[in-house]
């Protein structure tokens, strides 16, 4: 069987070999990887809805021993949505880092972002397409690395400080999730996802791996109240890393945590474990909501922000694991992820933008910035309809499917939630907005704003263009969902 | 695509595409702007006439986009959205020349007529839904939409302006939102049509069916105003003249009052709705309205904050003629969706215009000012005349049908509150009135701005009132155009 599933691993890997092995020419090796994986993407997009989903065996060792890809609908999607948007980043991080030489430092910071930038991207390809539980462990292990030498590239003084807690939280998570594994298969005595969904039942076995692999996934996923570390590491890191970690980073761990309720874990379905996660969720929205209403810096209300966000992906999990093949509610939640990374990932890029025509990110020195930097403002304001859920946005049609689901089931305090939070996020996003619209304080602020480039400004515009253009995509997300929903099990 | 299914897209499309070109337009390219604005209202209004022909021949119109699986977006002609689509793209038209006149030398137009097009788009979407989704979309957008017009100025009091219209109307769509996936859970998906879908349904879960209904007119009543939803209404008027003019007449109240219209008569049916019950509290929140805003109205010096008020009142006889159950009442209500558009406009043009000229604001800067507009001011007193009830302007024709409206649905007190609230019309409008052209000119102009020529101030911010002012009289002496397409809704409505 030919298929270029592994080549979507293998090409960023090359690409972050090449942006480190040739500095001088690390963003034209970058520039030609990303178009490379989009082309990818999208040319496994089309494989897919013509041949259902693909399962690969690399080197042709079949599971337990073997590595295997699987790409169905669910991990499809994930790899469109990263291609996207890693797109976008790549070409912000063009204007961002410049031309610099690579001896400067600010060269040297470009480079390693190129080869780091890469090596990421094939980390969360590999962790969207593996099928089984240890290869998982592996990739997210890549993914927390590269995450973390990210954050601690920018150089700001608190910097190194938020990495360093982002590594000890991503390392415990990571191990958490290791130790759950080694439960899977003492327990079951199989590591490979469609092995476990048929063989899976309500064991002890199964309780303390979903207890551990669970909570180790919520930390890494920033859930209430592990959500300590996110803020200062996604408000201080440079510009396009915080977007990335926003936008795609967060989604590789919860990405886990929604395969194994769905294939592995569901015989817990009924306990209170996933009662709990979706009550921390509820929590997560709350907190998240307020501690952003209350913040005076521009980085950190979006990172906040992002805390506020994540929960909603977790209110949806008791029901999910109850209704496997409810392709609506896994909708919801799946349209909630794509909605919230490119809306959070276009918020941060016009943050990045705000920040290096102004050098502060001071809400108080936001005032009459709609003037000077319009298609930012207006950047940063698309992103924030889709936030607040407001029609017609990528957020809309989520937060329309998840109140659907739970107004259906007649789960009155979800909606309230759902709804209240939408409210909560109109606050904060306005508290930005109503700044930005406001006549200019101080004039001559806004006379000495330095240039930002224009790649920078058209691609957080392109993202918060997808970010509403996803309001009119509902439709065809669900049928890519549908591809290959549960046909992959028993393997081959 | 064929005429057939892309014409009301069209419609909404000839506003949309011109606002989004607008935006990225340089501020001084003041050609290319008037140009796109023009050809955009012109064309749609090209549009709405092959539209209203096909009607006529029985064609029907229809957009569906598919938005997720059971919802779709459908833009679809009848008779009711083509009343307001025609309201909304005529007005539109004169407001754009008007604005074109009142904007010229102020910052970040590209910016205002940019999103002044988009409220008009989303006007049209909100007419020509087809079913709840779209209308939620389209008055969520519209929300959107006129938010950056309020708070154009930028000045502190502005956006306090916007801050409040944003907290009314925001937990307003939420609630719409709420009521519209959970009538979904419960009858899956509907689509208007005349006479209404739920009959039988609603009937046999009274209870919850009352309910649904009160949160649809509580979300719809915020942006129609109605006591106790209309704080947001008069801390809007720190608007620009031509969005207070199209807020009031046109969009945002209008849109509220048009989605209660559409609630009662195409979804709930009229005849559902009355068995419901749910009439009765509306016709009670409708006349307190109606009392209560023409009480507020008195007490106010600023001009346009009386002429808010004023509003508050008078779009709650729209609402009034719905709650009527009854077809006379409810022809009387849907005249006055046009009259008052028709009569308010003129009137928040006539103060813009005195705004503008000579700076004046205030009621009590009045004095003598007939002489010096006098235009300006007639169109004014057709505006002021109408909203009291005299014949033989426009608005005395609504108040006939809905006084009779009152008597055939044996509720004959209502004919009290019509008498009193014009009594109340006549006492803050006809003092403005005697100041503009009986009393002499006491102090001079706060501050007259000299537009040069023979006119009273600039063509462009004449010409508007006086053709608005002139239709409210037309549409007052020969009330049956308008009546003959307003029967044949109310009548596909009560026959079903």
């Amino acid at each position: 069987m030919t298929t270029v599933l592994p080549l979507i691993i293998v090409v960023p890997i090359l690409a972050a070999v090449g942006a480190f092995v040739l500095p001088r020419w690390s963003f034209p090796v970058a520039l030609v990887g990303s178009l490379a994986t989009v082309g990818l993407a999208v040319a496994l997009a089309i494989e897919a809805t013509a041949t259902g989903a693909v399962r690969h065996t690399i080197g042709g060792w079949r599971a337990p021993l073997g590595i295997d890809l699987v790409l169905d609908g669910l991990a499809l999607v994930m790899v469109l949505l990263t291609a996207l948007i890693g797109l976008a980043i790549t070409l912000y991080g063009r204007g961002y880092f410049g031309r610099a030489a690579p001896e400067t430092e600010k060269g040297r910071q470009a480079v390693y972002f190129w080869a780091l930038w890469m090596f990421l991207w094939a980390a969360l390809n590999a962790l969207f397409l593996s099928g089984d539980v240890f290869n998982l462990y592996v990739t997210l292990e890549l993914l927390g690395f590269s995450a973390v030498a990210l954050t601690a590239l920018a150089d700001k003084p608190n910097v190194l400080k938020a990495a360093m807690r982002y590594l000890i939280v991503s390392l415990s998570g990571s191990l958490m999730y290791l130790t759950g594994v080694a439960f899977l298969y003492g327990g079951f005595g199989v590591l490979d996802i469609a092995q476990l969904s048929s063989l899976t039942r309500e064991t002890p076995a199964l309780a303390v791996a979903a207890a551990l692999m669970t909570a180790g996934l919520a930390m890494k996923t920033a859930l209430f109240p592990l959500h300590f570390w996110l803020p200062p590491a996604h408000a201080n890191a440079a510009a396009p890393v915080s977007a990335l970690l926003s936008a795609l980073v967060v989604k590789g761990s919860f990405y886990i945590l929604l395969r194994l309720w769905l294939e592995v874990l569901y015989p817990l379905a009924g306990t209170f474990v996933p009662q709990v996660i979706s009550l921390l969720g509820v929590g997560a929205i709350v907190w998240g909501s307020l501690q952003a209403i209350r913040q005076t810096r521009l980085k950190l209300l979006i990172a906040y922000s992002t805390v506020a966000q994540l929960g909603y992906l977790f209110v949806l999990i008791p029901i999910l694991a109850l209704e496997r093949d409810n392709t609506l509610v896994l909708g919801g939640v799946i349209c909630f992820v794509l909605a919230h990374a490119s809306a959070k990932a276009a918020a941060f890029l016009s943050a990045g933008n705000i920040l290096q025509a102004l050098n502060d990110d001071k809400l108080s020195k936001l005032d009459g910035l709609m003037r000077a930097l319009p298609l930012t403002v207006t950047a940063f304001g698309l992103a924030g309809l889709s936030l607040v859920a407001l029609p017609p946005s990528g957020g809309f049609v989520a937060k329309w499917l998840m109140l659907d689901v739970a107004i259906s089931r007649g789960y009155w305090g979800l909606t309230v939630v759902i709804v209240g939070g939408g409210l909560l996020a109109a606050v904060y996003v306005m508290r930005v907005m109503g700044r930005l619209f406001k006549q200019a304080a101080q004039p001559e602020v806004l006379s000495a704003l330095k240039p930002v480039p224009r790649v920078m400004e058209f691609s957080a515009f392109g993202l918060a263009l997808l970010a509403i253009g996803l309001g009119f995509a509902g439709v065809y997300v669900l049928r890519l969902l549908e591809i290959g929903a549960r046909a992959v099990a028993g393997g081959g | 695509m064929t005429w057939e299914n892309s014409l009301p897209l069209l419609i909404v499309l000839t506003s949309l595409i011109p606002g989004a070109i607008i935006f990225f337009l340089r501020e001084a390219a003041h050609g290319v702007r008037t140009v796109l604005n023009l050809v955009g209202a012109f064309s749609k209004l090209v549009l709405i006439a092959i539209m209203i022909g096909g009607l006529q021949a029985g064609v029907t119109y229809e957009t569906r986009l598919p938005l997720l699986p059971n919802f779709d977006l459908v833009l679809r002609s009848d008779s009711l959205s083509v009343l307001f689509v025609i309201l909304s793209a005529s007005l539109w038209l004169v407001t754009t020349i008007y604005a074109i006149g009142y904007l010229e030398e102020s910052p970040n137009r590209s910016r205002f007529f940019g999103f002044f097009s988009l409220c008009v788009s989303a006007t049209m979407g909100i007419a020509l839904a087809g079913n709840l989704i779209t209308l939620l979309i389209f008055y969520e957008f519209l929300t959107i939409c006129t938010y950056p017009l309020v708070v154009h100025r930028g000045t502190e009091k502005a956006l306090r302006g916007g801050r409040t219209y944003l907290v009314y109307t925001l937990i307003g769509g939420v609630l719409l939102l709420v009521a519209v996936i959970w009538l979904h859970a419960v009858v899956g998906a509907v689509e208007f049509m005349d006479g209404g879908v739920l009959n039988g349904v609603a009937q046999s879960q009274p209870a919850l069916f009352s309910l649904l209904y009160v949160m649809f007119v509580a979300a719809f009543g915020v942006k129609a105003a109605l006591v106790p939803l209309h704080g947001w209404l008069p801390r809007a008027m720190v608007a620009p003249a031509p969005v207070s003019a199209l807020l009031h007449a046109v969009a945002v109240v209008k849109a509220g009052a048009f989605g209660i219209v559409r609630i009662t008569y195409d979804l709930y049916g009229i005849a559902v709705a009355n068995q419901l019950g749910v009439l009765t509290p509306l016709l009670l929140i409708t006349c307190l309205t109606i009392v209560v805003g023409s009480l507020f109205a008195i007490f106010q010096d600023d001009l346009k904050k009386r002429l808010a008020y004023s509003t508050v009142s008078q779009v709650s006889y729209i609402i009034l003629g719905v709650a009527l159950f009854g077809p006379i009442g409810s022809i009387g209500g849907l005249l006055h969706l046009v009259h008052q558009g028709v009569m308010k406009i003129t009137l928040f043009f006539g103060a813009g215009n005195l705004a503008e000229t000579l700076g004046i604001h205030k009621v009590s800067e009045m004095d003598g000012v007939g002489r010096r507009m006098p235009l300006t001011m007639a169109a004014f007193t057709v505006g002021a005349l109408g909203m009291i009830g005299v014949p033989p302007t426009a608005g005395f024709i609504s108040k006939w049908y809905l006084g009779s409206g009152a008597l055939a649905a044996n509720e004959s007190w209502v004919i009290g509150v019509l008498v009193l609230s014009s009594l109340l019309n006549a006492a803050y409008f006809l003092p403005i009135l005697y100041r503009a052209w009986f009393k002499e000119q006491q102090a001079p102009w706060p501050e007259e701005h000299d537009f040069g020529g023979r006119l009273e101030t600039h063509w462009t911010l004449l010409m508007p009132p006086v053709v608005t002012g002139l239709f409210a009289l037309l549409l007052g002496i020969v009330p049956y155009i308008l009546r003959s397409l307003v029967e044949v809704i109310i009548l596909k409505e009560y026959i079903g």
